[in-house]
């Protein structure tokens, strides 16, 4: 619809809109979170959720204690190998449209546990993250931020054509592998149809090359 | 807490058993004993019960993997240079393998002293990793010796329930040991540097092959 037309119609007091905006407005206003933290970044997120940083006013405030209630995961803090099929799997059990925000440095790269033998370089790894958010922790701020940032996502996603989100393609999957326990890392240490498509973004970085069909898992 | 006296007791009390002062030179001079294998558990118990010792807490267990270490000191030889007998110096290297060790720290509650540090050693690093588990002694050492045999791989004989307490149980590794090869997921990087960098090489190595 014209903008112009839009907005010459509401100051006449006629309101319009799309169906397309109705449903992304809905579904943005009313974003539940999975009650869900693993390390120190989750009481920041529970600060966020309280009365002082108030996220309810973004329409964020219902936490659902199971995954079948929940349309937003924020992995909030350090993912160990140990965890990381449990998060995987809780992922798995939530319902489409379902969005994931990877809170602070731990969750997006493993952070100062990055060189370590037990933790998991980044949830990007085995499920699609919309916002990644650095900081260690990051402050309530940094959260609200990401979640408006997930917001204005939301908004912009269009209902039709190629492009559309996931929970709208009968052909995207809406499951991802869960690692397994290896003798010696998870097996598979990634999912390689979500990790190929950053690693082709570096340059000489694998998957520029010969090879860039992902790898059957 | 005289540890010759505490050594002497020991010995007078667990006639034939194996026990070394190992000196600490650092400013803490906490000096341990050295216990044998075979009669740690008899030792252990006189420790927690004699009247006067009384170490009835156990506040930490932990593991320790040494390397080989190589050692030099400079020693005076007579040698014959040129037909005659001469002093001569000379630099004698004693390599000492590495070896595992478990270090228990006991304190005493009703007496209020300690600690004591215990170490104890298997017999080496591949096939002969047993110790005797000091668990029906002292309650509190359970799951730090079961951390012990997660990380360092050391079997504690006599352990209620030696587990896996922090890696799963189909992991086969002991990521404390210093030979210790990690798994390389390090092929996206986008700062490396150091050791970082030769391993992120490695990584996109492997995964350009594949």
């Amino acid at each position: 619809m014209d903008l112009e037309l839009k907005e010459a119609l509401s100051r006449q007091g006629i309101f319009t809109t799309t169906l397309e905006e109705l449903y992304n407005w809905g579904r943005r206003s009313s974003v539940w979170p999975l009650t869900f933290g693993l390390a120190c970044c989750a009481i920041e997120m529970i600060a966020t959720s309280m009365a002082r940083y108030d996220l309810a006013r973004f329409g964020a405030e219902v936490f659902r204690p199971s995954p079948r209630q929940a349309d937003l995961m924020i992995v909030a803090g350090t993912v160990t190998k140990k965890m990381a099929p449990q998060v995987v799997r809780l992922y798995n059990q939530m319902p489409e449209p379902k969005y994931v925000i990877a809170m602070g440095a731990c969750a997006i790269s493993g952070g100062p546990f990055k060189q370590g033998y037990n933790v998991l370089k980044g949830i990007d790894r085995y499920i699609p993250v919309d916002v990644h958010i650095p900081g260690c922790p990051p402050r309530p701020e940094a959260l609200m931020d990401a979640f408006i940032t997930l917001q204005k996502k939301i908004d912009a996603q269009s209902l039709t054509g190629a492009d559309r989100p996931r929970h709208l393609n009968a052909e995207e999957p809406s499951e991802f592998i869960v690692p397994q326990y290896g003798a010696h890392d998870l097996e598979p240490p990634k999912n390689v149809k979500l990790w190929n498509i950053i690693t082709k973004n570096i340059p000489n970085g694998p998957g520029t090359a010969s090879d860039n069909e992902p790898r059957k898992d | 807490m005289n540890l010759e006296k505490i050594k002497s007791d020991i010995e007078a009390a667990v006639p034939g058993c194996r026990l070394q002062i190992i000196l600490n030179g650092s400013p803490s001079g906490q000096h341990s004993l050295l216990l044998g294998r075979e009669h740690a558990v008899e030792i252990a118990r006189f420790l927690r019960d004699d009247p006067e010792l009384r170490l009835d807490y156990c506040s930490n267990v932990t593991g320790v993997d040494w390397l080989d270490s190589e050692t030099s000191e400079k020693v005076k030889v007579k040698k014959l240079v040129d037909g005659v007998e001469q002093e001569v110096e000379e630099v004698r290297k004693t390599r000492t393998p590495g070896y595992l060790e478990a270090v228990y720290h006991l304190y005493s509650m009703e007496k209020k002293h300690g600690p004591l540090v215990l170490r104890l050693r298997p017999e080496n690093r591949t096939d002969h990793v047993t110790l005797p588990s000091l668990t029906p002694v002292w309650r509190s050492a359970e799951f730090q010796e079961r951390e012990i045999f997660d990380l360092y791989g050391i079997i504690f004989e006599g352990h209620p329930d030696l587990r896996r307490i922090l890696m799963w149980d189909e992991f086969e590794d002991h990521p404390m040991r210093k030979d210790y090869v990690e798994p390389n997921d390090y092929e996206y990087e986008p700062t490396p540097h150091d050791a970082v960098l030769e391993k992120s090489k490695q990584a996109r190595a492997i995964e350009g092959q594949r």
